[in-house]
């Protein structure tokens, strides 16, 4: 389906091409409906998804992502390489050229200017810029001239596409929000609202946390797009109400983050008025396991700190059986549908990143339970659960209040149960639980449980930073105010010097071996997480529209200009 | 009337005369008869039927619609929703009455007491305006938060937090029946027989016992059949929140809301539980109702 819309889409714009300026608008209105309604369209301030799309139909950046997670030319002529002369020798710079005659949606001309000046703006001491990291290691942008952008970074950078890339860091006008640097920021309401841009659509009317009314970018650099004239967005409801107006009722044309449970997915795309679309990232749900002891009796201060190593999940065996015993095609068609894959790995994608690692695909209950046996835990006195040394093999199972992962822990205790463990459910809310509150007995960090599931993902398709999040030194404990990403207290020195390593290489079939080697040292050779299900986004679009191509690396709104109504 | 005043009737056939009047009232006979139907249901529903519970073997047989294999149908693990309406039932019926039982025992002991005694009346009274005006939902939060693993590492998971919730509960709604108790206590103390008890030397607590606790169980009554509703409705929300049972744990709240997502394609998940949520809750304030009419003397006697 996906390749079909992509030949539609191609065809179409082959189609459109010639024909020039008489078919720019021709299609009317395209409809969008987001379960969030947008609140702001400035993507600097604020973290939330629904805003960064939105604004990403307006505010472009220098370059892209397509959907294989490949580099893509926006504002530029071309991408910058080290063999082109594009990226310094010594990874230290990078130098964009800006396509010559771009212009602003309100006519004037986009300059390198303005390029400095975002840079300025995001990184400017007194504001609270949300894209801050993009522009991490940026030690100076500079107009070499009108149309030259030169980025210098304070080191060795071996992955430069970072600022300017992707929806997260459009290039936004100077002139617009020259007097809106630092602490006046959030104070340009017309400025964050109705942002001048460079992308297909302009702002024509913002009503905050409910809709957005665009028209065709009259300056569009492409002049036969976009086909159509008028485009709308309007938030609000739930993915249900809005997976319905797209594929039930027709009243929307694509719908965002539609994610309902697989019989309902199944049920409205037998309707035949749309599709679902899945995006797939590198979002995983996974189980962590704690390498720490979390026991209550333990002093508060040395509870899940390394102090303490896990009495019954430091033995790798039984983290092994506790892998085996799951089968996670069966959680995919209970939870995700479409929407989810099988997987094996804390870096299920791109392509080129991801590891062959497929061995837990297959559940193995007998396997499991021999392994047990083996680890030493044996069912001494018949009650059905494992013990060892008159200890009981009993975990606490903990996760989010949620449907779907509700399922989750109950058909994975049956398995676990089967295999002779004992488990504790308990589900936190969402908001304690990644709250993050030093304070809560709760959250995901201090992981006062034995096993834990939640997912994550990597912010970008080159997974460096989201890897060097297992180093030990990222271990939450209570000096750190329990902040820290290396939730199972994993630490292996040999995982530490990988990912110094990966940071020195720049070639890129190199460092997607590392990183592959890291991905198989947290999952399958100590089974530390054990990842269950690669987990997509899930869009709709009606069969009217056509052009859609789903993206998991950039704003799914992408290639809007393309989008065509087909008739 | 006059004869009843004078010569005290036997209990027994004072018993009798309220069950005769109770039977009058069509509506408390039915709620009775729903009520007593649900009790045996959750209670015994078990030893009649027992389906497979493993989800190993259940999981083939998802989403299916009421059949003779599963009358209610099964739900998206195949686990038979009969059986869960079972297992909830017990959970919910339990949590409902025995938390109505708390808020009604020290409702009603702290209204007697802040109606009886004047010296009372002001600090306890002021007691219930302080617990009334906690916010209830943040309060149970707190408390579930702060006490969840110590009486849970007592108790184990499961009668640790049923003792929680159900106690959290009651202590959290008793005030409605206090308030309501102390009035009808201020008006009775005055009346001429407590007066003309008290003439006699008659000691406090054998006024209270003998002569108002028996005229405020009315009102008491209608307080009671509004908390069992309100308790199983407060369980729910705790259970929504995540800090009611563990979530394998079902209670009738917890399928309702597990049933939502599926309302379109698979109503009869949100209508099992609901319907028996209904029905719990009107037959027991249709009860109330009929017991207040019985225990009356003044209707009793029409």
């Amino acid at each position: 389906m996906k390749l079909r819309t992509a030949l539609l889409g191609a065809v179409a714009a082959m189609g459109f091409a010639p024909a020039a300026f008489a078919d720019r608008g021709t299609d009317g209105e395209v409809k969008l409906t987001f379960p969030q309604a947008v609140s702001i369209m400035n993507p600097y301030l604020s973290g939330g998804t629904k805003d960064i799309y939105a604004a990403s139909m307006v505010l472009e950046p220098l370059a892209g992502l397509s959907p294989e997670g490949v580099l893509i030319p926006k504002l530029v002529t071309e991408i910058p390489t080290v063999e082109n002369g594009g990226v310094s020798a010594d990874m230290t710079s990078i130098t964009w050229k800006l396509i010559p005659g771009l212009l602003w949606s309100d006519g004037t001309p986009v300059t390198a200017a303005d390029a400095v000046f975002t840079w300025q703006y995001c990184t400017h001491p007194e504001g609270g810029c949300s894209q801050a990291t993009k522009y991490e290691g940026v030690a100076n942008v500079e107009a070499v001239d009108d149309s030259t952008i030169k980025v210098t970074f304070d080191g060795p950078k071996a992955n430069p596409y970072t600022a300017f890339v992707s929806a997260l860091s459009p290039v936004i006008q100077k002139a617009q929000f020259e007097a809106c640097l630092g602490a006046a920021a959030p104070t340009c309401t017309d400025a964050n609202n109705m942002p001048i841009g460079t992308g297909a659509f302009k702002v024509v009317g913002f009503t905050v946390n409910d809709t957005v009314s665009m028209e065709a970018n009259p300056n569009y650099r492409d002049p036969a797009k976009p086909a159509f004239a008028t485009a709308m967005i309007k938030g609000g409801g739930d993915a249900e109400s809005s997976a319905r107006a797209v594929m039930e009722t027709g009243e929307f044309d694509y719908a965002w983050n539609t994610q309902i449970p697989p019989d309902s997915q199944a049920a409205m795309a037998a309707a035949g008025k749309g599709e679902f679309v899945v995006a797939f990232g590198t979002l995983v749900e996974r189980i962590e396991m704690n390498t720490t002891d979390p026991s209550a009796d333990l002093p508060e201060g040395e509870r899940s700190t390394a102090k303490h190593p896990h009495p019954i999940l430091s033995d790798i065996k039984v983290r092994t059986a506790l892998s085996m015993a799951i089968d996670r095609s069966i959680l995919v068609e209970v939870g995700y549908g479409a929407g989810g894959k099988p997987t094996c790995n804390v870096i299920p994608g791109p392509e080129g990143w991801a590891s062959d690692n497929t061995g837990c695909l297959t559940q193995d209950l007998e396997g499991a339970k021999a392994l047990l046996e083996e680890a030493g835990w044996t069912d001494t006195d018949g009650d059905g659960v494992r013990d060892k040394d008159g200890k009981k093999l009993k975990l606490l199972y903990q996760t989010t209040v949620n449907p779907i992962r509700q399922d989750f822990q109950a058909l994975v205790k049956d398995w676990w149960t089967e295999i002779g463990v004992e488990v504790e459910l308990k589900s936190v809310d969402p908001g304690v639980f990644f709250g993050g509150d030093p304070g809560s007995p709760d959250t995901f960090q201090k992981f006062y449980a034995d096993v834990e599931m939640y997912a994550n993902n990597s912010e970008s398709p080159d997974p460096e930073s989201y890897l060097s999040q297992y180093m030990c030194e990222k271990a939450p404990t209570p000096e750190s105010q329990w902040q820290g990403e290396n939730i199972n207290r994993f630490c292996d020195p040999a995982y530490d010097a990988l990912i110094v390593e990966l940071g020195t290489t720049t070639d890129l079939a190199k460092r997607q071996e590392i990183a592959k080697k890291l991905n198989d040292m947290v999952t399958k050779d100590s089974m530390t997480v054990i990842p269950l299900v690669h987990r997509g986004t899930l869009s709709a679009h009606s069969n009217a529209l056509g052009g859609v191509q789903i993206n998991a690396w950039d704003s799914e709104l992408w290639n809007v200009a393309d989008w065509f109504r087909v008739k | 009337m006059t004869d009843a005043t004078t010569t005290p009737p036997k209990p027994a056939s004072q018993l009798r005369e309220i069950w005769q009047q109770f039977r009058t009232h069509k509506g408390a006979l039915f709620g009775l008869i729903v009520l007593g139907i649900l009790i045996l249901f959750v209670v015994f529903g078990q030893f009649v039927w027992d389906p497979p519970q493993r989800l190993s073997d259940t999981i083939k047989m998802k989403n299916q619609g009421p059949s003779l294999t599963a009358p209610f149908g099964t739900d998206q693990l195949g686990r038979d929703l009969l059986l869960r309406m079972i297992q909830a039932g017990r959970v919910s019926l339990a949590v409902g009455l025995i938390a109505m039982l708390i808020a009604i025992v020290f409702g009603t002991f702290v209204g007697i007491m802040a109606g009886y005694f004047r010296k009372l009346d002001g600090p306890l009274m002021r007691l219930t305006d302080m617990f009334l005006a906690l916010p209830l939902i943040p309060l149970l939060l707190v408390m579930v938060m702060l006490f969840r693993d110590k009486v849970a590492g007592i108790l184990g998971p499961e009668l640790g937090a049923f003792t929680l919730i159900v106690f959290a509960i009651g202590i959290t709604s008793w005030m409605a029946t206090a308030r309501i108790v102390r009035g009808e206590v201020l008006t009775l103390k005055e009346r001429e027989y407590v007066l003309a008890a008290r003439s006699i030397g008659a000691r406090s607590n054998r006024i209270i016992l003998r002569h108002i606790l028996p005229n405020v169980v009315s009102p008491v009554m209608v307080a009671a059949t509004l908390g069992v509703a309100e308790a199983i409705i407060t369980e729910s929300v705790l259970s929504f929140l995540g800090l009611g049972f563990p979530p394998d744990f079902p209670t009738w709240g917890r399928l309702l809301y597990d049933g939502l997502q599926y309302l379109q394609i698979y109503p009869e998940r949100v209508i099992w539980p609901g319907v028996a949520i209904s029905l719990t809750v009107l037959s027991v304030n249709y009860i109330g109702d009929g017991l207040r009419d019985a225990l009356d003397p003044r209707i009793r006697g029409r």
